[in-house]
C-alpha cells in the first residue's frame, strides 16, 4: 500500500514538473508576443479604430518622434500601468524604477524570508532575480514560505517559487540555481548580479555570503528569524574595497567568532511563527528597493552608523533598531590585511563548516544506558507493564520535551519533567514546589496529581542542601523502579541520564537509568507509525 | 525602587532566546552596588557576572557566557547602541541604563 502511494505521487510529481516546463515555456512564449506586439505599434493603432492618419504622422513630428515605430518613452507601455502606483512615489520615479529595472539582485534561500522577499521585489519590477537554493518543498515549510503550495511538495524550491513569480510578474527575468552554496559554486554565481539578499537559515552561510559580497563589492541585506523575533541589517554598505574604512561593516565586523554550534537553535527545533519571517523578509525587500533607488549612497551617509532592527512581535515597542559598529580595523575579510579572498575561498582553505563548528549529536552514554525504541516497546509486552492509574506499574517513563511538545503528544503513561527543569540552577530550598510536572494521563483530573507533586519532605535525596528541584519528585514517584527517559531527537535525554545519575538517582548502581535511543523519532519510525511529526 | 546612594538602577533586556534563561522574561530591573568590592565604579563585566550569578534561572552558564565573556553570537548593547561604540566590558555603568543583551537569530 505504502509502495502504491508512493509510486503515484512520484508519478504526479513528474507530471506536475513536466506541466510546470511546459507553463515557463507558454509563459515565455507569451512574453515575446507581447514584446513583438510592441514592436510593431502600427497593429494598435489599427486596433483602437483609427487608421494612421496623416495627421497623427504630423503630430509625432512635432514631438520629435521620428517613426512611431519606435517607443520614445523610457518604460514599455505596460509597465507605466504595472508600476504607476509606485512611480508616482517621488522616492522612487521615473528614475528609481529604471534602475530597479537595470538591477539584478541574488535572494539566497527561498524559505520564510526570500519567499516574500522575491515576490516584493518582482513585483517592483527589479529586472533580474536571481534565486538560490538546492532544497525541495515541504509540507512543514507551508505555513510560512508563502511562494509554495500544498501540490508542490516535492518539487524543488527554486522552481515552485519560479512558477508563483512568473505568474506575478512574467516581464521580468529570472534565473535559477539549483544548488546549496558553497566556497567553490558561490563566487561565479554572485558575479552575476548587483546586490545580495541573505535569506539563508545557518551561520555556515551567513559567513560565506557576507565574505564574497565583501570580496566582489556588493552591498548585502541579511535577515533571520526565530520563534517570535526577528533581525535585520545592512552590510558592505556603501560597498567599498576591503580596508576603505568608508564602506559599510561586513558580518565578520560585527559578529567576528562565531556562537558555539550548540547554541544555534533553527527553526525545526525552536519553530517560528510565519507572520514572524514573513515580516522579515517583506522589510528585506524594502530595504533592497531603499538600496537600489539610492544610486548615491544617499541613505547609507545620511544615517550617521549602520544599524540592526530588531522585531520582537511581543516587545514593547515591537521594532527598536540598535546603532551598529563601523568596520572593523582588523576585520578578517573587510580589513587592509584581509585573510579571507577569492583565491583562498577556491582553494577550499576556507572551511566554513568547520569554522562554525558542528553541533555533533549527543553521545555521552554507554551502550548499556540505552534502549532502542523496539527494546522499550518489547519492554513493555513482555513485563506486562499495564498502566496502573496512569502510569506504568514496573517502571516510570520520564518524557524531557518542553511542556508545550509533551501537551502535542506522548507516549502513555510518560511524566513530563521539561529539560529547561533539569537544567534550573541548583537550589539550597527543597520546598519550592515543582509545577511544570505533568503526567500524560489526562493530568487535570488525575487523583494522583497531588500526590506527584514535590512536598519537600522526602529525605533520601537530601544527602546535601543544594538539591535539584525534581529529584525529590522523581525519587516519590519512582520508588526503586528503572527510569526510562525519553526526548525528541535522543539528545536531552542522554544528558538527562547524565544528571539524573549525579543527583544520585540509580540508588549507587541499584537503579537501571537510561535513555530511549533517538527518542520519539525513533519511537515513530520503529514502533508507532502514528505518532505525530511535528 | 529609589536610587539610594549607595545603589545604581538599570534596566536589563533580553531577546533573541536568552530571555528563556532568565525565568522566561525580557525586562528585569536590577539594583547594583555603585562600587565594586574592588573599589571601581561598576562595569558592564561586573553586571555580566552578578546576571549570571543572582538572575540566571538555568546551570548552563556557557549559553551566556564563555573564558568569562559573553560568549560569541550575543550583541551587547548599551542603550540602543553596540557596546563596542561604548568602551566594550569596561563601560561604567550610568543609573537608568539600559542594557540588552541579543543572541543572533540564523533561521528564516
Ligand atoms: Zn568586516
Amino acid at each position: 500500500m505504502d509502495q502504491t502511494i508512493r509510486n503515484l505521487r512520484e508519478q504526479i510529481s513528474l507530471c506536475e514538473r513536466q506541466l510546470h516546463a511546459l507553463k515557463v515555456q507558454l509563459n515565455n512564449a507569451e512574453e515575446r508576443a507581447i514584446l513583438e506586439a510592441q514592436a510593431k505599434p502600427e497593429m494598435s493603432f489599427d486596433l483602437s479604430g483609427g487608421g494612421q492618419d496623416a495627421w497623427q504622422m504630423e503630430i509625432l513630428g512635432v514631438l520629435g518622434h521620428e517613426s512611431p515605430r519606435k517607443n520614445a518613452w523610457p518604460l514599455m507601455p505596460q509597465e507605466y500601468k504595472r508600476y504607476g502606483r509606485q512611480l508616482i512615489l517621488p522616492e522612487i520615479g521615473l528614475n528609481g524604477q529604471l534602475r530597479l529595472k537595470n538591477t539584478s539582485v541574488l535572494i539566497v534561500g527561498v524559505g520564510g524570508l526570500g519567499c516574500p522577499a522575491a515576490a516584493y521585489l518582482a513585483g517592483a519590477g527589479v529586472g533580474t532575480i536571481g534565486l538560490v537554493d538546492g532544497d525541495i518543498v515541504e509540507e512543514s515549510n507551508l505555513h510560512r514560505q508563502t511562494l509554495h503550495t500544498t501540490e508542490k511538495v516535492g518539487m524543488s524550491k527554486v522552481d515552485s517559487a519560479t512558477f508563483y513569480l512568473k505568474s506575478l510578474n512574467p516581464t521580468i527575468k529570472y534565473v535559477s540555481h539549483r544548488t546549496h552554496l558553497n566556497p567553490q559554486n558561490a563566487p561565479d554565481i554572485f558575479r552575476h548580479y548587483d546586490l545580495v539578499l541573505d535569506c539563508t537559515d545557518n551561520p555556515a552561510s551567513r559567513y560565506l555570503i557576507s565574505d564574497l559580497c565583501v570580496l566582489l563589492g556588493k552591498t548585502l541585506v541579511s535577515a533571520s528569524a526565530l520563534r517570535m523575533e526577528g533581525q535585520l541589517l545592512i552590510l558592505n554598505y556603501p560597498p567599498r574595497a576591503p580596508g576603505d574604512s568608508s564602506g559599510g561593516p561586513c558580518y565578520r565586523c560585527v559578529f567576528p567568532k562565531p556562537p558555539p554550534a550548540e547554541t544555534v537553535v533553527t527553526c525545526g527545533e525552536g519553530g517560528v511563527l510565519g507572520p514572524v519571517v514573513g515580516v522579515m523578509g517583506v522589510l528585506q525587500a524594502l530595504e533592497a528597493i531603499k538600496v537600489i533607488v539610492d544610486d548615491s549612497h544617499l541613505l547609507s551617509s545620511q544615517s550617521e552608523t549602520p544599524s540592526l532592527l530588531l522585531f520582537s512581535a511581543y516587545g514593547t515597542p515591537p521594532f527598536r533598531s540598535i546603532r551598529l559598529r563601523s568596520r572593523r580595523p582588523r576585520c578578517a575579510c573587510c580589513s587592509e590585511q584581509p585573510s579571507v579572498s577569492l583565491a583562498s575561498l577556491s582553494s577550499g582553505s576556507l572551511d566554513y563548516q568547520l569554522f562554525c563548528g558542528i553541533a555533533n549529536p549527543a553521545n555521552i552514554l554507554n551502550p548499556r544506558e540505552r534502549v532502542s525504541p523496539r527494546e522499550y516497546a518489547k519492554t513493555l509486552v513482555t513485563t506486562r507493564s499495564v498502566l496502573d492509574r496512569g502510569l506504568p506499574k514496573d517502571h516510570v517513563l520520564i518524557d524531557v520535551r518542553e511542556r508545550v511538545q509533551f501537551d502535542l503528544c506522548s507516549i502513555e503513561g510518560s511524566i513530563n519533567i521539561p529539560f529547561s527543569q533539569i537544567n534550573a540552577p541548583v537550589r539550597s530550598n527543597p520546598s519550592t514546589r515543582e509545577q511544570s510536572v505533568a503526567s500524560s494521563s489526562s493530568p487535570s483530573t488525575n487523583p494522583d496529581q497531588n500526590a506527584m507533586e514535590v512536598d519537600g519532605k522526602v529525605s533520601e535525596g537530601q544527602r546535601n542542601e543544594l538539591v535539584m528541584p525534581w529529584v525529590h519528585f522523581i525519587h516519590k514517584a519512582a520508588l526503586e523502579k528503572p527510569i526510562y527517559v525519553v526526548c525528541r531527537f535522543g539528545n536531552d535525554s542522554q544528558v538527562t541520564v547524565k544528571k539524573f545519575k549525579e543527583a544520585g538517582l540509580d540508588l549507587s548502581g541499584r537503579r537501571w537509568v537510561g535513555d530511549i535511543k533517538n527518542g520519539l523519532r525513533g519511537w515513530r519510525t520503529h514502533v508507532d507509525k502514528d505518532f505525530p511529526e511535528y | 525602587m529609589a536610587d539610594t546612594g549607595d545603589n545604581v538602577h538599570l534596566t536589563v533586556e533580553f531577546s533573541g532566546g536568552l530571555e528563556m534563561l532568565f525565568s522566561n522574561r525580557r525586562k528585569h530591573s536590577v539594583s547594583l552596588p555603585k562600587i565594586s568590592p574592588k573599589g571601581t565604579p561598576v562595569t558592564i563585566d561586573f553586571l555580566v557576572k552578578y546576571l549570571c550569578d543572582h538572575l540566571m534561572k538555568d546551570s548552563r552558564k556557557d549559553l551566556f557566557i564563555m573564558e568569562d565573556n559573553v560568549r560569541p553570537g550575543i550583541l551587547v548593547l548599551i542603550n540602543d547602541s553596540d557596546w563596542e561604540l561604548e568602551g566594550e566590558a569596561d563601560y561604567e555603568i550610568q543609573p537608568n541604563d539600559n542594557i540588552m543583551f541579543v543572541s543572533t537569530l540564523h533561521g528564516g
